[in-house]
């Protein structure tokens, strides 16, 4: 099945991508290609098929809600591209 | 016989036996990998001066009569995805290549308490995406067997510093093949584990409900052995089962009476290629020469596993991959110019009076976040996340996520009726022995079918190992694969050794000079 230009531009941004001219069209016609072969899917019958999500099927595996140490904040900021000693920094998300 | 060519089962009898020292194990693998990455290109980072010391302090320690771990002085190299406290873990990919961990992976913790030596990060398909490592950011592994061919993936670096005997051990994942693959294409054994058996946490995500990280070795004795040490469950990971895990290492010599292996009916079509066909027909004779009976079973819907994984593993890449987004660590755009860019894009839509689009361009967060990541991620990984986001988004998440799903379902209940009437599903690792590199590089679906023998048992669930039983004959390995009802590892390593027994294709050596 053929995907539209307009199509892929519109995953790119939910994607949070950007993508180049020459990416565009070529993703389009190998995005194109792969969804073509994978819908043969639709060639099978699996209205009484549970979905399975999970090779193994446990179920809400929780812990006492006891606190424990987490890593060190100064550990964790030490890799930020930018950042105040206690946050993060990005560019504003609200007004500029 | 020289320490490269020593298992590392008899490397631990003679350290134990102070015939040698570790130290002495490092420096000799050491030297390998400076022999032979240069072409073989299987390492992204070799920690020799850490190596060394944790070396030093195994030495040490036995010298004074303190206990030391199951692998102690055993060299392992990491695939270059697992986390390692203070080292930079980059995931073959330039969007991590500086970041730095601040956590140990269980996996590390583990091999740390066994006073294994953490010799080096091996390279992968960028994310462990793709099945030949020429997806990742930085180099290509080659196959030792052929420097031409490339090591296979995505754990072609792990199977490649194996294969030249550049490691003992070593640790890859498996999310679609990407353990067994490699293993297949560079004559080495390795095993994806069933799901929930080893820990995920720490092991950055591609997949999360198909990843699983896995031993890899010169032979099923010595995988055992490493995964006993990484097996187990763990708390910190809420996917991993409560499943004993047995002295794989100790039962392994005994082998399997009354085995009955099932030849899958679907796996011998066209397609495969005729010397590989030949070599796993020879393997089955092996077997049954062994006491094995031989059973043809169907897994009928086999044809639609690769397109169900290329829905669904894509699909929980996307989610897993939305975290690189340049905020918290990783690369990010230079803002300057980002900021610039976004400046001139409105002020050239307000002059072309397109108010609508002006008012609609992204904000100045958002194109942070589209430009670090178009800038950071590699072309497969982008595909990946495109191809996922699409069959996850409103429209089309019924008719090929959740669809998947279902299929997904049908290929377990596939597998689960052939186990009623067989112990081990005995069959090709790879579709064809060896692939020249750059061969597969504009086809990315033709790069996806070489998944076609190892992709169901992620689906599923279930284990599989690999290793080598036969040589093309332009000289490259040709792999067996076994796959084994769930927990049944122990199962997989003894039909695994019988063979390695009978044979010594896992022990021949590729012709490095």
């Amino acid at each position: 099945m053929a995907l539209t230009r307009e199509q892929v531009e519109k995953v790119s941004l939910l994607a949070r991508l950007r993508l180049s001219e020459e990416e565009l069209e070529t993703m389009t016609a190998q995005l194109g290609a792969i969804v073509g072969y994978i819908e043969q899917l639709s060639e099978l019958d699996t209205e009484h098929v549970q979905p399975m999500a999970h090779a193994v099927e446990l179920h809400n595996v929780f812990r006492a809600d006891e606190v424990k140490p987490s890593i060190d904040r100064a550990e964790m900021l030490a890799g930020a591209p930018s950042a105040d000693g206690e946050c993060y920094l990005v560019p504003a998300v609200l007004g500029d | 016989m020289s320490i490269i060519e020593r298992s590392a089962k008899q490397l631990l009898d003679d350290l134990a036996d102070r015939q040698i020292s570790a130290v002495e194990v490092t420096q000799a693998y050491l030297a390998e990998i400076a022999r032979h990455d240069p072409q073989v290109k299987a390492f992204l980072r070799v920690d020799a001066e850490g190596a060394l010391a944790q070396a030093r302090d195994v030495d040490q320690r036995r010298a004074q009569g303190k206990s030391l771990g199951a692998l102690a002085g055993l060299p392992v190299a990491v695939k270059d995805i697992l986390c390692s406290r203070g080292q930079v873990v980059t995931c073959a990919s330039r969007i991590l290549e500086h970041f730095v961990s601040p956590y140990d992976a269980t996996v590390i913790a583990k091999l740390k308490a066994a006073d294994a030596v953490l010799i080096g990060r091996t390279n992968l398909d960028e994310f462990a995406m793709g099945g030949s490592t020429e997806n990742s950011a930085f180099q290509v592994t080659h196959n030792p067997w052929d420097l031409s061919c490339f090591a296979g993936g995505s754990s072609g670096g792990s199977a490649a510093c194996v294969a030249a005997r550049m490691a003992p051990l070593a640790i890859g994942t498996d999310t679609g093949g990407s353990i067994r693959q490699p293993a297949g294409l560079c004559g080495i054994t390795g095993m994806k584990p069933t799901y929930g058996h080893v820990s995920r946490y720490g092991v950055v995500a591609f997949a999360s409900s198909l990843d699983q990280v896995g031993p890899m070795a010169r032979s099923a004795e010595d995988v055992a052995l490493l995964l006993e040490t990484i097996a187990g469950h763990d708390p910190l990971d809420s996917t991993s089962v409560h499943a004993p895990v047995p002295p794989y290492s100790q039962w392994i010599d005994q082998p399997l009476e009354d085995l009955t292996i099932g030849l899958v009916r679907e796996h011998f079509g066209p397609g495969l290629d005729e010397e590989v066909n030949a070599a796993v027909r020879d393997a089955v004779r092996i077997y049954e020469s062994l006491g094995a009976k031989v059973k043809e079973v169907s897994l009928p819907h086999s044809k639609y596993a690769v397109a169900t994984y290329y829905i669904i593993a894509p699909s929980e890449a996307s989610s897993n991959l939305a975290r690189y987004d340049g905020a918290h660590y990783g690369y990010r755009t230079n803002e300057r110019d980002m900021l610039a860019e976004l400046d001139a894009e409105r002020k050239a839509l307000e002059a072309a009076g397109d108010k609508k689009a002006a008012q609609q361009l992204d904000t100045a967060l958002v194109r942070m976040y589209r430009r670090s990541r178009s800038e950071g991620f590699g072309l497969e990984v982008k595909r990946r996340i495109m191809l996922g986001t699409y069959a996850l988004s409103a429209g089309y998440y019924d008719a090929y996520y959740l669809k998947a799903l279902k299929v997904r379902r049908l290929i377990r209940q596939d597998f689960d009726k052939a186990f009623e009437e067989v112990d081990l599903i005995v069959g090709p690792a790879t579709a064809a022995p060896g692939y020249k590199i750059g061969e597969k590089a504009n086809d990315p679906l033709a790069m996806y079918l070489l998944d076609l023998y190892t992709v169901s048992a992620n689906l599923a669930g279930i284990g599989g190992i690999a290793f080598p039983c036969g040589f093309s004959k332009a000289g490259l390995p040709i792999g067996l694969q076994l796959q084994a009802p769930p927990f049944e590892e122990d199962r997989m390593l003894r039909a695994a050794h019988m063979f390695q027994k009978a044979t010594d294709w896992h022990l021949r050596r590729p012709p490095l000079t």
